[in-house]
């Protein structure tokens, strides 16, 4: 690759980190903004959650340059995402279970 | 004898391997503050109210706990300091070293301007009294919010090497250098996106 098409490949990123930045305020000021509208809580947990993924998925894909990583590093995130959903999940169904609500037969 | 593989990819994995290193150690870190947020969780689902009763008063937001506008102010820095992150990187793409200094140097201030306003959130808690020990909201805050500043205080000091005597390697060898830079920034991203997850669970809900 010359250097000049190189630099011009920057420069697009460069764009893609500014907008990525616009965005990623932006979803700060929503999941504020629609926190002063006290929802009933589940509804809440599922707005500010949604939000907190569009986020944190931004800074993944383009920061962290996920969106074009090597097939390993996918795999060792997809192992990292089993384990911790296994994680909650583990809890939660211990925590129903002590409180008499089965949710594994 | 060289390191292998700190600019050339290694055949087997794709990639050079620092940036394996610091994905796996990412993945472990993942695990650390899933636990910790899966102890908040269980611990939130079974209290009666949450935050519940503080130093005589009984709180039914975290937001009357916490402060709201200063916790969006920090979201925004540490954001910023993410972009700044990122443009190091990139400045050292296009060999532009002295923008590269510029960036990392804005990264490191901002990481700062985190911690001196995170010292005053919790000095205002403390001056009302508000220790982790006086109540299973304030145990969770500070354990999490306490851990993810500890993860700041880490990346800045990380940071600061790469900006002055670390720096050294850009004269002789400049990729193995952006290398370090990449990966020096996955974890400093990786920082940000607990904190976009701390601040709405624990201020916002």
């Amino acid at each position: 690759m010359s250097h000049s098409s190189h630099a011009e490949d920057m420069k697009r990123h460069v764009q893609i980190y500014r907008r990525v930045f616009f965005a990623l305020a932006a979803l700060t000021v929503l999941t504020v903004a629609v926190s002063y509208l006290h929802l009933p809580i589940i509804y809440a947990l599922i707005v500010a959650l949604l939000i907190a993924i569009s986020k944190s998925s931004l800074v993944a894909s383009f920061f962290m340059h996920l969106i074009s990583e090597k097939r390993t590093i996918y795999i060792v995130l997809a192992f990292t995402l089993v384990f911790v959903i296994a994680l909650f999940v583990l809890l939660l169904i211990s925590h129903y279970e002590q409180e008499g609500v089965a949710l594994v037969p | 004898m060289d390191i292998p593989y700190t600019v050339t990819p290694r055949p087997d994995t794709g990639v050079y391997n620092a940036k394996l290193g610091v994905w796996l150690f990412l993945a472990s870190e993942v695990m650390l503050f899933g636990g910790l947020f899966s102890a908040y969780l269980f611990l939130r689902i079974a209290a009666p109210a949450w935050p519940g009763e503080l130093a005589g008063h009984t709180y039914h937001h975290g937001s009357e706990v916490l402060n709201v506008p200063i916790g969006t102010v920090n979201t925004m820095v540490l954001i910023a300091s993410s972009v700044t992150m990122v443009m190091a990187w990139a400045s050292l793409m296009i060999k532009n070293f002295a923008r590269f200094k510029l960036y990392l140097g804005g990264t490191i201030l901002l990481g700062l301007v985190f911690l001196v306003i995170k010292a005053f959130e919790y000095h205002e808690k403390f001056a009302h009294h508000l220790f982790p020990a006086k109540g299973t909201f304030l145990a969770v805050y500070f354990t999490l919010t306490g851990l993810h500043a500890l993860h700041v205080i880490g990346g800045l000091i990380v940071n600061s090497y790469f900006w002055g005597p670390g720096s050294r390697m850009w004269q002789n060898q400049p990729e193995r250098f952006t290398n370090r830079i990449e990966v020096a920034g996955l974890y400093w991203h990786f920082v940000d996106i607990v904190w976009i997850f701390l601040f709405p669970t624990i201020y916002l809900l």
